[in-house]
């Protein structure tokens, strides 16, 4: 409902301000504009300064400075580095092992969300709080158990016993945001299912879940961005090169001082276009659905 | 059947919006099941190794072999440590680059956005900027530390390239090796780092303020200061208090930054605990102090987030 609530209002809105805007743009007003403007370019420099470089050669790099943009297009650093680590395996694990573990999490926070916000179980606060140790609790602390336990069961050095961990590690977030939107869901409309004869699972799939999709999606986003990132887990985890992913092959590579800049630089290039696409393409997810959870 | 007894109750006379007393205890059973597949994950994943982790604090263990029981003297080592203490201190210092000051700079920013760049330059503006100050968000942690650390080496950095470009060369230096400066160079890549998860979260919360609050304190003469103190902060209080509570338990989980950057160094000069309990986990293999030191941190983090969820939960509930 409070999905359905925010969509038409936002085209409204947008032709309201445009309307208004034309009237009104103080100087005040170009002066933010100009200064957020910089600022964001200056946020933007680390990338502009990792594509120059990952498109020089050393030499070039060597006599130019790190700052001067590059002559032309080389593509042997991007092409070194892909090759050495093998980028395509590696970038084929990280897709996988993010992808199953921002789907399985999702799933997970809606049953967890589903008790708590909607079930409103007895002691509810309290669960909330031990769940939410799953992402509170530093991770240095459960990796060592976690190695012996994960070898215990055999599944050590493999990409499922990364997913296990992350698909609850990640809930957390899921679970507490998601109980805190389904605790503020329109009581009525569950009601008027129930007399309808729906069952729990009937009433979660047919009308909770479209309501706080847009949540979900967004949550799916941070998901798998998150997971993406995560290094310590995954470094000690996946110990042989054909399960790493590209944060552990990055970071180790970088350990090591193997790399010179210009292949440090074709390595950050490679290690976040993936997610920076992945980012752009939701990023409209991202605003509509955060929005649409929020409303109380 | 629930259903029934809940339409039958719904009919009746003194009919309440739930059902209450022992109808709502078999209600809340009902939904049990759903909880269950998440506690048991998480009793197996989280559960079971942090009380092994506890378990383990208790011993003097190397990692191989079988540990021998050592009470407290881990923790009483732990108390006369001073370099568990300095990482401590260095922590204080991270809570403030990633969670108090990207929760403030967010703040203004999203404000601003949502407040001026929309209304007078069109969604469309707003939209490119804030993906543009969100962009350091998306980058994997250990790639902003390879671009930072590379950016800050002491020759040939773009930093100190750039400051000697402008005639200010006497200040370039080795930024993450020289420990005066160390802490503060990994402080300001948290900065750039961060920005982006509050600015998001607050510009989504300040979608749904009427945007006629605004015109109306704008027809009335309040300052764009005003506006931001009267109208901006209370109404989007519920997203301040959930962006600060997750920086601060990832400020206090920093090791990704910390291990690309400087590996705690120069000298523990960044040292934070959750990196020094790494070194002391894989480096020196006295996990049974390792141990402690998580533990300590987890208390603390626990601690903390108890604190803040009664607090914000005082603090929505007078909104009610």
């Amino acid at each position: 409902m409070t999905a359905t609530m925010t969509k038409p209002s936002a085209p409204a809105r947008e032709r309201r301000g445009a309307a208004r805007g034309k009237r009104r743009r103080g100087p005040s007003a170009y002066a933010v504009l100009v200064a957020l403007a910089a600022l964001a370019g200056i946020m933007l420099i680390p990338f502009l300064v990792v594509v120059f470089n990952a498109l020089k050669t050393p030499q070039e790099y060597t006599s130019k400075g790190p700052l001067a943009p590059p002559s032309g297009f080389n593509f042997d650093a991007i092409r070194d580095f892909w090759d050495r680590v093998d980028f395509g395996h590696v970038l084929l694990n990280s897709v996988l092992i993010s992808g199953s573990v921002a789907v399985l999490a999702v799933l997970l926070s809606v049953f967890n969300a589903y008790a708590l916000g909607i079930g409103r179980i007895k002691g509810r606060i309290w669960v909330l709080a031990l769940l939410l140790l799953a992402n509170t609790l530093p991770q240095e602390a459960l990796v060592y158990p976690l190695y012996y336990l994960a070898k215990q069961f055999g599944i050590y050095d493999t990409r499922l016993s990364v997913i296990i961990v992350f698909t609850v590690v990640q809930s957390a977030f899921g679970t507490y945001l998601l109980s805190s939107v389904m605790s503020a869901f329109p009581r009525p409309l569950l009601e008027a299912a129930r007399i309808d004869g729906a069952n729990r699972w009937q009433v979660l799939w047919r009308v909770v879940v479209p309501v706080v999709r847009p949540t979900l999606s967004v949550l799916l986003v941070f998901f798998f961005v998150w997971t993406w990132n995560e290094f310590l887990i995954p470094m000690v985890f996946l110990i042989s090169n054909e399960n790493q992913t590209v944060s552990v092959a990055l970071g180790v590579l970088q350990g090591q001082r193997l790399m010179d800049a210009t292949m440090s630089s074709a390595a950050a290039l490679l290690g976040l276009l993936p997610t920076v696409v992945f980012f752009l393409v939701f990023q409209r997810t991202l605003s509509r659905g955060l929005t649409a959870g929020a409303i109380k | 059947m629930t259903t029934h007894h809940q339409a039958r109750k719904g009919r009746g006379p003194a009919a309440a919006p739930r059902p209450d007393g022992r109808g709502r205890a078999r209600e809340q059973l009902a939904y049990l099941p759903y909880l269950i597949p998440g506690l048991l994950l998480f009793a197996g994943v989280i559960g079971v190794p942090f009380l092994m982790n506890v378990g383990t604090s208790f011993t003097d263990w190397s990692g191989v072999g079988s540990p021998s029981w050592a009470g407290l003297d881990n923790y009483r080592e732990l108390v006369k440590d001073g370099e568990f203490w300095a990482s401590f201190r260095h922590n204080v210092l991270v809570i403030i680059g990633m969670a108090i000051v990207p929760t403030a700079i967010g703040l203004v920013l999203a404000a601003a956005l949502t407040d001026l760049i929309d209304r007078h330059f069109g969604p469309r503006t707003a939209a490119v900027l804030r993906a543009c100050l969100y962009l350091p968000q998306v980058l994997p942690v250990v790639i902003a530390g390879v671009v930072w650390s590379w950016l800050l080496a002491p020759d040939k950095g773009a930093v100190n390239t750039l400051l000697k470009d402008v005639g200010l060369g006497s200040l370039a230096h080795d930024w993450l090796g020289d420990p005066s400066t160390a802490l503060w160079s990994v402080l300001g890549v948290m900065v750039w780092m961060q920005i982006g998860f509050p600015l998001v979260v607050f510009m989504s919360g300040l979608q749904r303020v009427d945007p006629s609050l605004y015109e109306a304190a704008e027809i009335d003469g309040a300052t764009w200061a005003r506006r931001f103190w009267h109208i901006t902060i209370p109404q989007i209080r519920p997203e301040i208090f959930v962006v600060l509570l997750w920086t601060t338990i990832a400020a206090l989980k920093a090791f990704p930054q910390i291990f690309v950057l400087t590996k705690g160094g120069p000298g523990g000069a960044t040292n934070v605990p959750s990196y020094y309990s790494y070194v002391n986990f894989f480096e020196k293999s006295d996990v049974g102090y390792g141990s402690a030191i998580a533990t300590v941190l987890t208390l603390v983090i626990i601690a903390l987030t108890v604190v803040f969820l009664r607090l914000q939960g005082r603090d929505l509930g007078e909104e009610r």
